[in-house]
């Protein structure tokens, strides 16, 4: 337990996060915050006076009035004195070179009354460009510590330490503006009923008493019956009471801040934007990088993937081998380690592709993307803030659609999370490389384009295309709730702070592998007993069909291919045969027969189980051989229509397949984090009707004129 | 004059805003009256542009630099 709650504020691009990661090593934690999904950090810090702090790292905001959802977070915890995360302090991270824009935060939270104490960041920096600050002075002016750090270097850490220590029970702050001239009658009104004796408070509550979840629907009436009846004007009141902050701040500041303009500022910046946001080698440089994450996304992942792969199969040997022979065993090797397999191959993907995004972001050259592509990216109902998630749902869509938080417009945002998932995921990708192997010649086209590579490519475009073209739609059907905007900060280049990327590249994969896992265990389980059991009447009749067969028979040959028949013969008649059977008519104009009807079903939940159900249906149907897993593909390759006698997958049945999971929505944990983020099942239940519907139709398209 | 139509490398300063709304959001990242404000560049569309305000570099879509009014 923490003797003291310290919550750390401050604006974007403050080096906020590299302070919490100071403090707290990796003694940190990503919840989130009750009732609402924003990734809440936590950490715990020893103090010199022997005490410890739980430290909570709050989104950035410029001010407490909220522009996107992760910014209403900071109000909802400072306001909420029952809220788990309501601080007994506050540490407020101000960036030296931009004092006056910082301290308007810091005086809206000063006004709370709550104790804190202002810590300087780019301390260096602001001296590098000739920015003095007098700290003493400047303290005694706001009436709490002052300490200079650079978060980057790691200095000032002792002495913000000491004065996290130090900082009294009482709040010492000086006011700045009287809250109540702003609206009198209403402030009063409001101290009446939730009594508070903070002026500043009361004013707030008035401003965003929708966005706290505290207050009952009875108490939201009566705040709003006060708004009316004295006539309150949120947004007239909001920019005045900025004014008054500003008029504030100036003489706070006089005397404080002395600017040499020693050292020409942001000349590498400036250089750099001339070439990274260029008319053409803008476009050039970020299709290149683009380029290049892909292809690293790939190629330095197949190693690992490979090694993991191995040990996997090893496992399940080893385990046959050793374990005692039984149910329980199979139902581990063939249910659980399988499952399991099949979640961790994708961690380097993952692990990479989200290095790279966090070392883009960190560089600042995220935000230029952001700016370059806004304009085209509006024409199809985004914003350039959606490049982000899309980039990023190459890896998984469940993190990306959590990164469309930033985004502030309610519809840019509704219309990122409602495409991100139509982007070809990682998990897509076993079930592309399966089928690409299956039926696209292992060629090269003009000497060293790999088709396979090429196909696989293609896939990609396409998903994007889709997902722009979808976006396009929701344009016209979706109403806007209110205008969309894009006034962002563009931060200064700095090289990427490596511990930050190392440690977004684990907590990333940590949530893939907890959140997909989960799903995908239960249905490999799931999957393990529907497909080894069936309806013991049906079974029976099967066993004795066969016993009687092998009784009479001497023939060793044919007694092999009996065996062979029989277990083909229990899975036909298994719960998950008789399913997918059941389905066989709606597919089979899509090319499909009731085997990968079963793995249609199966992937339902997670697409990623498609290779293994394959794996599982051939396996129990192949007689046991040595390598069973190396065997898969022309396993399936020989796979014949018992009616024809012709191979089932063609290149049409293949490609069929590609463009259904290409578009399908077969992603239980996508379904469940669009919920959390919309807060409604109006848009998971859109989205995954119209995605099913798209990737029908487009299967159903490409097998009928292919075949 | 509106910031909008300030050609990059122009300085100006603010003078006022004529949406309200967006005065509020404005001012909360640095975008005061009396400030001094320079066009750095423009997307390679037209639209978005930079600006570089209050010791940093801001950037916003033409449409909402239209309702700052400079001299």
């Amino acid at each position: 337990m923490a003797d003291l709650k310290v919550a750390l504020v401050g604006n974007p691009n403050t080096g906020k996060s590299t302070l919490f990661n100071l403090l707290t090593g990796l003694n940190q934690k990503i919840g989130n915050f009750p009732g609402i999904t924003v990734d809440k950090k936590t950490g715990y810090c020893k103090l010199p006076s022997g005490k410890t702090a739980e430290i909570i790292d709050l989104p950035g905001t410029y001010s407490l009035y909220p522009k996107s959802k992760d910014e209403s977070i900071v109000f909802q915890v400072l306001a909420d004195k029952n809220n788990a995360s309501h601080p007994d302090m506050i540490v407020l991270v101000a960036d030296s070179t931009n004092l006056r824009r910082n301290l308007l935060l810091f005086s809206q939270v000063a006004d709370l009354g709550i104790p804190m104490l202002l810590v300087l960041n780019m301390a260096d920096m602001a001296k590098k460009e000739g920015i003095n600050i007098d700290i003493d002075k400047l303290a005694e002016r706001l009436g709490v510590q002052v300490v200079n750090i650079s978060a980057r270097k790691g200095e000032g850490l002792t002495e913000l330490k000491q004065a996290i220590a130090q900082t009294t029970t009482v709040a010492t702050q000086t006011s700045s503006i009287l809250a109540k001239d702003f609206a009198p009658q209403a402030i009063e009104a409001i101290k009446q009923k939730i009594t508070t004796d903070n002026d500043y408070f009361a004013l707030q509550v008035l401003h965003q008493h929708e966005h706290l979840a505290f207050f009952t629907q009875k108490e939201q009436k009566e705040i709003e019956a006060i708004e009316v009846s004295t006539g309150f004007d949120t947004t007239k009141l909001q920019g005045e009471e900025t004014v008054a902050r500003y008029k504030h701040l100036s003489k706070v500041l006089t005397d404080v801040v002395t600017d040499t303009g020693a050292a020409k500022k942001f000349t590498v910046t400036d250089k750099l934007d001339s070439i990274l946001t260029h008319k053409v080698w803008g476009f050039v440089i970020f299709f290149f990088i683009l380029f290049f994450i892909f292809n690293a996304i790939f190629s330095w992942s197949s190693l690992p993937m490979d090694l993991i792969e191995g040990t996997f199969a090893k496992l399940t040997e080893w385990g046959h081998e050793y374990l005692p022979a039984g149910v329980l065993t199979d139902l581990l090797l063939d249910g659980v380690v399988a499952g399991l397999g099949g979640i961790v191959i994708f961690i380097p993907q993952i692990a990479i592709l989200f290095a790279l995004i966090s070392i883009l972001e960190d560089t600042g050259y995220m935000a230029r993307v952001t700016f370059m592509m806004d304009k085209i990216m509006r024409k199809f109902g985004l914003s350039g803030k959606s490049v982000v998630p899309m980039i990023g749902g190459i890896a998984c869509a469940v993190p990306s659609i959590m990164s469309a938080r930033n985004i502030e417009s309610w519809k840019d945002r509704i219309i990122t999370i409602m495409v991100t998932p139509l982007v070809s995921c990682s998990a897509r990708l076993p079930v592309y490389t399966l089928l690409i192997s299956l039926v696209v010649p292992d060629e090269k086209v003009w000497g060293f384009f790999s088709l396979q590579g090429l196909t696989l490519m293609a896939m990609y475009f396409i998903s994007i295309i889709a997902a722009i073209l979808v976006a396009l739609v929701f344009k016209f059907i979706i109403k806007a709730k209110e205008r969309s905007y894009f006034i962002m900060e563009l931060p200064v280049y700095r090289m990427p702070r490596w511990s930050n990327v190392l440690y977004t590249m684990y907590e990333k994969s940590k949530t893939f592998v907890i959140e997909a896992g989960k799903v995908i265990i239960a249905i490999s389980i799931i999957l393990w007993v529907m497909s080894t059991y069936g309806p013991s009447s049906r079974f029976e009749a099967i066993d004795v069909k066969y016993d009687k067969i092998e009784a009479t028979s001497t023939d060793t040959v044919q007694l092999a291919s009996l065996e062979r028949d029989r277990s083909a013969e229990k899975l036909e008649n298994s719960y998950a045969g008789i399913i997918g059977k059941s389905i066989e008519p709606a597919i089979k104009p899509l090319g499909y027969d009731w085997k990968i009807g079963i793995a249609l079903i199966t992937s339902f939940a997670a697409r990623e189980a498609f290779v293994g159900t394959m794996a599982t249906i051939y396996s129990v149907e192949g007689v046991d051989d040595e390598n069973g897993e190396l065997r898969l593909r022309d396993k399936i390759a020989a796979a014949k229509n018992p009616e024809t006698g012709l191979p089932i997958f063609t290149f049409a049945t293949a490609l069929s397949l590609m463009l259904f999971y290409a578009f399908a929505m077969q992603c239980m944990s996508t379904v469940a984090i669009v919920y959390r983020e919309t807060k409604s099942w109006k848009w998971p239940i859109i989205q995954l009707v119209y995605m099913t519907v798209m990737a029908y139709l487009a299967a159903l398209i490409a097998y009928q004129l292919l075949k | 004059m509106k910031l909008s139509q300030l050609d990059p490398g122009k300085k100006a300063t603010i003078i006022s805003f004529t949406d309200s709304e967006m005065a509020v959001k404005l001012m909360e990242m640095g975008c005061l009256p009396g400030e001094e404000v320079e066009v750095e560049r423009c997307a390679p569309l037209g639209c978005p542009i930079a600006i570089r305000i209050a010791g940093y570099q801001l950037c916003l879509r033409k449409a909402e630099a239209a309702v700052i009014i400079i001299q």
